[in-house]
């Protein structure tokens, strides 16, 4: 979604501002107050109720009352709890740094390699993210079953286990980190490598002091856009990792679910924005301060 | 130097080839299942005439390569749950990329020209749309219209409205911010032209600023489609019981799992394809230059 943003201001000609305007063409204000009451209604509104759910207290089943009860909070901070966001936050991180490991050369592949071809290669990218994300993470499991090829005939058998999680992270989410980076590396300019080696760079040094360089913007906003929802995911570890490796998502889901501990899991889920906020948080520090110092 | 060139070339071609690999491997497994007959032992058992028609329970192992047959395809498009919950996730998606384009690209018209201090507030809430995991918004959703039943008697029961309400939220960030990149990028010389011309407000948007617009309009309907149709997590706690295709999906991935998923599946995958490549020729025919960088925002 970052990307999308980032390609606008470049077509402003300087030659069409330089021209003194009469006139301006503009769109009302107004046009914002349908999404603006949408969002206020079904977004900020149950946004609201959640914040007075974690505070309520459980009154049997299915039954709550409203006030300042902060024990739900004192209960996530014990061990148990610290350790599934730990597990959650590790397994992100570990998605992410793999999805970088992978994708990034595929990206400069494409982008410096490529000229014909260039367009399809993006395109089968593309072409599995818009099929269906279960349907990906259950091919995934065909492949992985304990009674498959892989695990009988090759030896590998992790179905059911954290190994299968992360698999399933990095297939799931990698052609939504090599896109932005792909775009980062589409705009760099790769007579500055040619530059750079004909004044005696070596080519890793020229890699690492000028495409990395260039590139890490890209970098981290594809990260920021994999790590994000790989936080919050629900699906993979419940398909493939079968309840045996549970994230933060898995439990909210099952104190809807079946737990019916609704207080709790409100709790548990401004838990996971409060530490989804301090790496978003990060990124618009280190985003802005990009903006001020570098280009 | 030339031949140090190529080695990086070839050494960057082969990893490129194993991750596509990586990438459509399962999908062709998947796809291939498909077509695979129950187990030798369960059809020793099983005495029925059409062999598709086994109960899952009865099935054996269907992970390793039983035989050749085409029948899970007529079980599937057979089946009495999912094709109305395919049929149900087609209405709740046109709705959805309906809903969040209009919304969206009214939001995104007014917002490209605005000041940024007015913007800014506005644009915090998009991304907090986006950054928020799906997760939270769907149980948040869920208390809310449990809650809004209950007190105000406002809102619909959980079923396909409630469904479409949660995912809009989403989509209309998403549509918004790809409608406003295109928007900015065009610039404002065209419209200026049509007013000093003597074009109206209103006939300017509708013979300027609306076909120029339309690759980011239909990139933004069909992603919202997309998002909607594949939508396992916020249907999942919002549903009441309306049964969407992924939630019967997941289900079956879960328990009860045949072959004939795999065939639905294939056919879901054969016709996302067809959609693509009828969107990539549109997209191509309508005048709009998609280079690269859209085609990179598009699925975003």
């Amino acid at each position: 979604m970052a990307v999308a943003e980032k390609t606008p201001d470049v077509a402003a000609a300087p030659a069409a501002t330089r021209r003194r305007r009469s006139f301006k063409p503009r769109y009302p204000a107004w046009l914002t107050v349908p999404s603006l009451l949408y969002y206020t209604v079904f977004f900020l509104g149950p946004m609201a109720i959640l914040v007075a759910f974690s505070l309520a207290t459980q009154q049997g089943f299915g039954s709550l009352k409203y006030g300042f009860d902060t024990s739900q909070y004192h209960q996530i901070a014990s061990p148990l709890y610290l350790s599934i966001f730990e597990r959650t936050l590790v397994m992100a991180g570990l998605g992410t740094v793999l999805a970088i490991a992978v994708g990034y050369p595929v990206a400069y592949w494409m982008a410096r390699y490529l000229s014909t071809y260039k367009m399809l290669a993006l395109l089968l990218i593309v072409v599995p993210f818009w099929t269906s994300f279960l349907i990906r993470t259950y091919a995934l499991k065909i492949i992985l079953d304990p009674h498959g090829y892989l695990a009988k005939d090759v030896g590998i058998n992790i179905l059911y286990t954290k190994y299968a999680v992360a698999v399933g992270l990095v297939y799931n989410y990698l052609p939504l980190f090599i896109l932005p980076v792909f775009a980062s590396l589409e705009r760099m300019d790769w007579t500055l490598i040619e530059a750079a080696t004909d004044l005696g760079a070596r080519p890793f040094t020229a890699f690492r002091e000028i495409t990395l360089r260039l590139t890490l913007p890209g970098v981290v906003t594809g990260a920021l856009l994999v790590f994000i929802p790989m936080t919050g995911e629900y699906i993979i570890p419940n398909i493939l990792g079968g309840g045996n490796y549970e994230f933060v998502g898995n439990v909210i889901g099952d104190q809807f679910n079946q737990a019916q501990n609704q207080p709790f899991g409100s709790a548990l889920s401004i838990g996971l924005m409060l530490a989804l906020s301090v790496f978003v948080i990060a990124y618009i520090l280190v985003a802005t301060k990009e903006e001020q110092f570098g280009a | 130097m030339r031949r140090r060139r190529l080695t990086a070339k070839q050494a960057f071609t082969a990893w490129a080839v194993l991750v596509y690999a990586f990438l459509f491997l399962p999908i062709l497994v998947m796809a291939i299942f498909a077509f695979n007959k129950p187990s030798p032992a369960a059809l020793a058992g099983f005495h029925g005439s059409d062999i598709c028609g086994i109960p899952p329970a009865q099935i054996g192992n269907i992970t390793v390569w039983n035989g050749f047959t085409a029948c899970w395809f007529s079980a599937g498009l057979h089946d009495p749950t999912y094709i109305p919950a395919i049929l149900t996730s087609l209405q709740i998606a046109a709705e959805a990329a309906i809903i969040s384009t209009v919304l969206g690209l009214c939001a995104a018209l007014a917002l490209a020209r605005m000041k940024p201090r007015l913007r800014a507030p506005f644009d915090s809430l998009v991304y907090l749309t986006l950054v928020v995991p799906e997760i939270v918004i769907a149980v948040a959703s869920l208390i809310f219209f449990v809650q809004a039943r209950n007190h105000f008697h406002a809102f619909p029961p959980l079923g396909k409205e409630t469904i479409l309400i949660g995912q809009v939220v989403f989509n209309a960030s998403v549509a918004m911010l790809i409608i406003r990149a295109r928007f900015v990028g065009m610039g404002d010389v065209l419209e200026e032209a049509a007013y000093d011309l003597g074009s109206g407000p209103l006939a300017t948007f509708r013979q300027i600023t609306l076909p120029r617009l339309m690759p980011a309009i239909v990139a933004a309907a069909l992603l919202s489609f997309t998002f909607s149709f594949d939508d396992y997590v916020v249907p999942a706690f919002t549903n009441g019981t309306t049964n969407t295709w992924p939630i019967v999906l997941y289900s079956a991935v879960r328990f009860g799992l045949t072959p004939a998923v795999n065939a639905l599946a294939t056919i879901m995958l054969g016709l996302t394809l067809v959609a693509v490549v009828v969107t990539a020729v549109v997209l191509r025919r309508s005048r709009a230059r998609v280079g690269p960088q859209e085609v990179a925002t598009l699925p975003l």
